[in-house]
């Protein structure tokens, strides 16, 4: 009578029909001591997943890692934050006395140009002094 | 919520989440790595825990994404360690051996299925889920979780079978 039911069980435990009461009746069964013994190749997968549900986890969680790396955090950043703005301005001040220096250097040359210039044609003026006074010349000496 | 609180609400399916990573990672340390690692993750999501419904199938999840993640990665591929440390009390040496024996190869027996059928084994046969909760933890639809779960159970039955009638059992 017994192993009629065990058997129908297995059957539906095999086709995954089985609820969960039926599988603990079969668990139930397949610990006793004394079983069918065509039944007996199933006794290891019951007993097996008995003892895999006795594992424990026993390692220790470290909770709280956190939370004071924060506070160092920020005294970093902060220095950081701090080292690079007093840099960066000395930076951006050194760049921009470069700018100022290179654009008065230009305005210079510029002036410099526009007087070179303006001397050329000075000098061009005065060649044709010299022309008149070789005419001068040539009118003294046909004396 | 506090640390005792989390502590309070973690303790009863800790031992479920390890033995979920150890079925899918079969490595003990491995197992315990992750199962440290999903329990920081949780507690480092402490403040919104009040608003999951089912902490323990959350967690669940967790782990199972988390060990999938890891066979994944290579880093895993070279780390696979088989342990069994168990006891059984009370029956003699020749029983005991024998016990042992068998339980070994059920374990070898059970690292040789495929990760979904492991699973829905591990979940179904040693954690006595119910159906539904499997589903929403494995996110399979009924039919599927059924069908996997008798494929898992036929092949366990005839690798048994097989060493059965080695004459070994």
């Amino acid at each position: 009578m017994e192993l009629d039911r065990i058997e129908k069980l297995l059957e539906k435990y095999f086709e995954a029909t089985s609820t969960i009461a039926e599988e603990q009746e079969l668990k139930q069964y397949f610990s006793q001591d004394d079983i069918e013994p065509h039944l007996e190749q199933y006794r290891p997968m019951f007993k097996y997943f008995s003892v895999a549900k006795e594992e424990r986890f026993t390692k220790q969680v470290p909770l709280k890692p956190r939370k004071k790396n924060y506070k160092w955090m920020s005294v970093a950043a902060v220095a950081i934050l701090t080292f690079g703005i007093y840099f960066g301005i000395q930076y951006q001040e050194r760049k921009q006395q470069e700018q100022e220096a290179l654009i008065a250097y230009q305005e210079t040359k510029k002036a410099f140009e526009l007087l070179a210039e303006n001397f050329g044609r000075g000098t061009e003026k005065v060649a044709y002094l010299q022309e008149f006074e070789a005419a001068k010349q040539k009118i003294y000496n046909n004396d | 919520m506090q640390q005792s609180d989390f502590l309070n609400v973690v303790m009863p399916f800790k031992d479920k989440l390890y033995r979920l990573a150890k079925r899918l990672l079969v490595s003990k340390e491995e197992a315990e790595d992750a199962t440290q690692e999903v329990l920081l993750k949780l507690w480092s999501k402490n403040k919104s825990m009040a608003n999951y419904k089912n902490v323990e199938a959350f967690a669940m999840t967790m782990t199972k994404n988390f060990c999938l993640d890891r066979l994944k990665s290579k880093q895993a591929s070279n780390l696979k360690l088989v342990h069994s440390n168990y006891q059984d009390e009370n029956t003699s040496l020749q029983k005991q051996l024998e016990a042992e024996d068998s339980v070994r190869w059920m374990e070898r027996i059970m690292d040789t299925l495929p990760e979904q059928q492991k699973m829905v084994l591990q979940l179904r046969d040693v954690e006595q889920y119910e159906f539904e909760e499997i589903c929403d933890l494995l996110d399979m639809k009924p039919t599927a979780v059924r069908v996997t779960l008798s494929r898992a159970r036929k092949t366990v039955r005839e690798e048994l079978a097989k060493k059965h009638s080695y004459g070994i059992g």
